[in-house]
């Protein structure tokens, strides 16, 4: 056995492909959604539940702690969603060779952040 | 054909296709909602009942629930099934996924259960 092998263990050289960076997004966004939907629906029956509901959910919508949480469910949802189109895409085989994977990533990460931007300021 | 008991569909294309149908009506309806408050920047309380008064409003808010259960259920099968083995935790592995699966159910069940009381109480 040769002693000159090639050594590649240092982690600061290695990385994740943004095609990996990307699909690890789409599962861990999809597992808070899980949990997203929880406060969808508590908004939901809180809202219709009479005008003094509606109103609560206005008014607890106008704390800072309210809006991140909510700028934060709406952020899992604009990168899930834009991530599964992303899917549907290359499913009509469009963006299906390793150059086209890694164009609709990187394609993916710039609509998310377009759309997370401006979830941002229609919360504030 | 590789099949799997707790998987949706008992079957790997079954799951596939559900994901994406169950993905369009979501993606449809997150549009439809977003647009709607979007639009609505003076939403009442009156406007926003009527709104999910209205039997339209109701199917298309029971699909997209019903689109959630079955596709939370496929994605954290997924992911559950990839993480959660024998391989990455050792022979513990399998009851811990088990135990995760069913919790993943059940909390999905009364999503399901909890949407239809809002949508039928209003």
């Amino acid at each position: 056995m040769t002693t000159k092998r090639p050594v590649n263990l240092d982690i600061g050289t290695i990385h994740f492909p943004i095609t990996a960076i990307v699909s690890i997004l789409h599962r861990v966004s999809g597992v808070i959604l899980f949990a997203v939907v929880a406060v969808l629906l508590w908004m939901l029956d809180t809202s219709l539940s009479g005008p003094e509901g509606f109103a609560s959910i206005r008014d607890c919508l106008t704390s800072p702690v309210a809006k991140v949480v909510l700028w934060a469910c709406l952020a899992a949802l604009a990168y899930h969603m834009v991530a599964g189109i992303r899917h549907l895409i290359m499913d009509l085989g469009i963006g299906e060779s390793l150059e086209g994977g890694r164009l609709g990533a990187k394609l993916t990460m710039a609509f998310s952040i377009v759309l997370i931007l401006l979830a941002g300021v229609w919360v504030w | 054909m590789v099949t799997n008991v707790t998987s949706f569909g008992r079957s790997g294309l079954s799951d596939w296709l559900v994901q994406r149908v169950t993905a369009v009506i979501l993606a449809a309806y997150t549009i439809f909602i977003v647009a709607y408050l979007l639009f609505s920047p003076e939403l009442t309380y009156q406007q926003w009942a009527g709104l999910h008064q209205n039997i339209l409003m109701k199917v298309f808010s029971l699909a997209a629930i019903l689109s959630v259960a079955a596709h939370a259920w496929i994605g954290l099968w997924s992911v559950l099934t990839d993480y959660i083995t024998v391989r990455v935790l050792g022979p513990k592995a399998t009851p811990l996924r088990i135990v995760l699966q069913l919790g993943m159910i059940i909390v999905t069940l009364a999503y399901v259960v909890w949407a239809i009381d809002i949508l039928w109480g209003i």
